[in-house]
């Protein structure tokens, strides 16, 4: 009954993408082009407006052509959109690896120490609801890098999600384990690894999605402002050509790459997930 | 033909002194030129001619063959004329030089007598010349020594950023076009996103040069929006090639006065489009910090903000005022020519440090960015340029929206068919008063405060001796000064007096 009510929604979603991609592609074909005659015409490109909102199929055929050779690279400027996202994905990694090795050390520090949960709180709020981009020029400015500035982004905003989700999962792991892990005498590190980690586990990693989600979302945006390479770059050199198909058809590409990430790290939690 | 072939030593028919008889197009034009400006003595003109040629030479590509050239002795002048390579304007800057040492051994063997030289050519004919004088001295080694002049390059790989717009040309054109390679340099461009960040990179050194806007080094070097950091301005990129588009539902507001409550763009806070834009509008009575809102946005994000009607004009580096026509969103309401003809715009600079650490890379740099300068400006190379600058790699714009820019041959957004080849220009020279009027305009507006030494600043920053220098090496003709006054809407502005200047203006900030 299950599997039939499952594949019922399947096939509902599909009619359903076929339907609004078949009205949009029909509602919105490209207006007679008038051939030019005058000077004057032939000048502005023919009559028609040229920029309007793509059609499925037109978006389709550039993702073809870009899919079918997604790592060649013309130069500094020019590269594949397979390039282009192993750029990103290298610094959302670095970044977000960065963050990893320092949020979950602090983050236990915080949760087993009431002392410096409350020591460290203030700079924590303060710091948290800082815009990621807006560090950029300050790590421009420092770092004196694009790189490392980009890389400092990412590690910046994926910090917080990890940090504070490790102090809470370490913080809320029952005091009974605590005791008795004390009662067999163990020392405060094996407590921590080996009691209390893989009791926050679940929380842990759960933060960690949460930051890779918006590692991924910032980078886009960094790229934009800073240039170079990257999948940002790639959205940002075809915003300037005011070329919408190539728009769209990466921010598709944003969007798979995104639930890849999100989909690994699902994966990851649940195999620390634990019962009771 | 045969008057391309003044610049020979081996044509009898050549007048190599370009003397004022000289009726060669490039002789008449400049003679013309130098009249209509101002007087020179015989042999300042005779000097002046003398350049004239190696630039009238430079992008005649039909001329020679560097190959056959080199090769000492042709038998006949005219015959490696006829099977150059057209299509191959890279080969040109070595044929300068080339042509230029030639000339300079014959001259000094005939003593300066024209006379003497044509009847030995013509007794002769000038292969037969060309393969005795080649006995009698190592033209090649001659030709070797003065390329090498530049000495070893401390860095050939170089990355260059520019912000894709046709100011950069000479910057980007000079990649695809091979003049970076001719100097020996493997020079990378780098598309950047804006000038804050061409700026941030160029102060981080991740840029070697950059392509910035003319009041940026200045700004710069007086920490004005930024760090203090010496910036060098050796050359000038563009000279006009900006304009003022408004969003097509203005189409019956051509009178700036009709402005008010307007929201206008610029690229940056320390550009020329800046202070055109508030000098444009203080002229006709509207405050541009009260009567208008002016906002920095991107040259990319110009035409889909106008789009959205986020905008209601702006004053923008080309592509983008000639896109906005293309999209059918906006009109080409005036050409910044028409404000201030002959106004600088884009620069080529770099840190002063990276010139005085690498002096020949610096050098090689410099005198690849005024080759490519003067290939710009000439009217026949634009169509190939457009062509050469507009893929993905570099402005990623349609070719015929390039194309128009650098003609110069426009729609207008309006129903005509303008034709204005100057509409932009390549002009390396950083005259200090261009300078001067820059930070008259900063200070005007409040950019900067307190007393500015206008002549030290400018000085210091804009090489205009540096640039006339190599100008001359590279067989080009450099203005006799660095200063002049200009004529801005019909009002004079004398680089003697900046302050006066300054106070003879109603609307200011001071
Ligand atoms: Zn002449
Ligand atoms: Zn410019």
């Amino acid at each position: 009954m299950l599997s039939s009510l499952n594949v019922r929604a399947a096939l509902l979603s599909v009619v359903i993408l076929i339907v609004t991609l078949g009205v949009w592609e029909i509602a919105n074909q490209p207006p007679e082009v008038k051939e030019a005659k005058t000077e004057y015409e032939m000048l502005m490109g023919g009559s028609a407006p040229h920029a309007r909102v793509p059609n499925p199929s037109e978006i389709g055929t550039l993702a073809l052509a870009e899919l079918s050779d997604p790592f060649y690279d013309k130069g500094p400027n020019d590269k594949g959109i397979g390039l282009q996202l192993l750029y990103s994905i290298k610094r959302v990694m670095s970044g977000y690896f960065l963050a990893a090795l320092i949020a979950i050390p602090i983050g236990f520090m915080i949760g087993m120490s009431p002392l410096m949960h409350k020591a460290l709180d203030p700079f924590i709020q303060v710091l948290k609801p800082i815009s990621p981009l807006a560090w950029m020029p300050l790590a421009l400015f420092i770092l004196k890098d694009s790189e490392v500035s980009s890389v400092f982004v990412i590690f910046i905003c994926s910090i917080w999600p990890m940090l504070i989700n490790t102090a809470f999962g370490v913080g809320s792991v029952k005091k009974d384990w605590i005791n008795i892990a004390r009662t067999h005498e163990l020392s405060k590190l094996r407590t921590a690894v080996m009691v209390i980690l893989p009791a926050a586990a679940p929380t842990i990693l759960t933060g960690m999605r949460i930051s890779i989600g918006i590692a991924w979302l910032v980078i886009v945006a960094a790229e934009m402002l800073v240039g170079g390479t990257g999948i940002g770059y790639y959205v940002w050199n075809e915003w300037n050509n005011l070329d919408l198909t190539a728009v769209i058809f990466s921010i598709l590409m944003i969007g798979i790459v995104g639930m890849v990430l999100d989909l690994l790290l699902a994966k990851a939690t649940k195999m620390v997930q634990y019962v009771e | 033909m045969s008057n391309k072939s003044l610049g020979d030593p081996f044509n009898p028919e050549s007048d190599l002194q370009h003397g004022p008889a000289c009726n060669c197009p490039i002789c008449v034009f400049k003679r013309e030129e130098a009249e209509s400006r101002y007087e020179c003595t015989e042999s300042e003109m005779t000097e002046r001619l003398e350049r004239a040629v190696y630039e009238g030479t430079a992008t005649d590509s039909q001329y020679v063959d560097a190959d056959a050239s080199a090769d000492a002795a042709p038998a006949d002048p005219n015959a490696f004329r006829a099977d150059g390579s057209p299509d191959n304007p890279t080969e040109t800057p070595e044929t300068i030089i080339d042509r230029a040492i030639e000339s300079a051994v014959v001259r000094a063997v005939f003593g300066h007598n024209e006379a003497s030289r044509r009847n030995f050519m013509k007794m002769l004919g000038g292969g037969t010349a060309a393969s005795i004088l080649a006995s009698i001295f190592p033209m090649e080694a001659a030709k070797a020594a003065f390329k090498d002049k530049i000495g070893p390059l401390e860095k050939k790989k170089l990355k260059v950023g520019f912000v894709p717009i046709t100011c950069a040309t000479p910057i980007i054109m000079a990649h695809p076009m091979g003049f970076y390679d001719k100097y020996g340099l493997d020079v990378d461009v780098i598309k950047t996103a804006g000038w804050a960040v061409s700026r941030d990179k160029s102060i981080n050194k991740e840029y070697d040069a950059a392509h910035m806007l003319t009041p940026m080094p200045l700004a710069m070097t007086m920490g004005a929006g930024s760090t203090a950091m010496p910036f060098i301005m050796p050359a000038v990129e563009n000279i006009n090639g900006q304009a003022i588009v408004l969003h097509n539902k203005h189409k019956d507001k051509r009178d700036p006065k009709k402005w008010k409550g307007f929201k206008f763009g610029v690229p940056f806070e320390y550009s020329m489009h800046n202070f055109l834009l508030r000098y444009y509008v203080a002229e006709h009575g509207l405050d541009p910090d009260k009567d208008i809102q002016i906002r920095v946005v991107p040259p990319p994000e110009m035409v889909a903000n106008l789009r959205a009607e986020n905008l209601d004009g702006y004053l923008s580096p080309d592509p983008f005022n000639q896109r906005a026509v293309w999209e059918k969103v906006g009109f080409i309401h005036l050409l910044t020519k028409e404000i201030w003809q002959g106004h600088p715009c884009c620069a080529f600079a770099t840190s002063a440090e990276f010139a005085r650490e690498n002096p020949n890379s610096y050098g090689a740099l410099f005198r690849s960015i005024v080759d490519a300068t003067h290939f710009s400006s000439r009217a026949e190379n634009r169509k190939d340029i457009a062509k050469a600058i507009s893929p993905k790699n570099y402005l990623n714009q349609p070719v015929p929206v390039v194309e128009q820019v650098l003609t110069g041959r426009f729609a207008d957004g309006l129903g005509n068919v303008r034709n204005e080849p100057d509409r932009i220009d390549f002009d390396p020279f950083p005259w200090h008063s261009m300078a001067v009027w820059i930070l008259t305009q900063m200070k005007r507006w409040g950019y900067i405060k307190g007393d500015v030494d206008y002549k030290k600043i400018s000085e210091q920053v804009y090489l205009a001796a540096d640039c006339g220098k190599l100008m001359t090496d590279l067989g080009y003709e450099p203005p006799a000064k660095t200063y002049e006054n200009y004529t801005i809407m019909g009002k004079t502005f004398d680089y003697t007096k900046p302050e006066e200047y300054i106070e003879s203006f109603a609307i200011k900030r001071t």
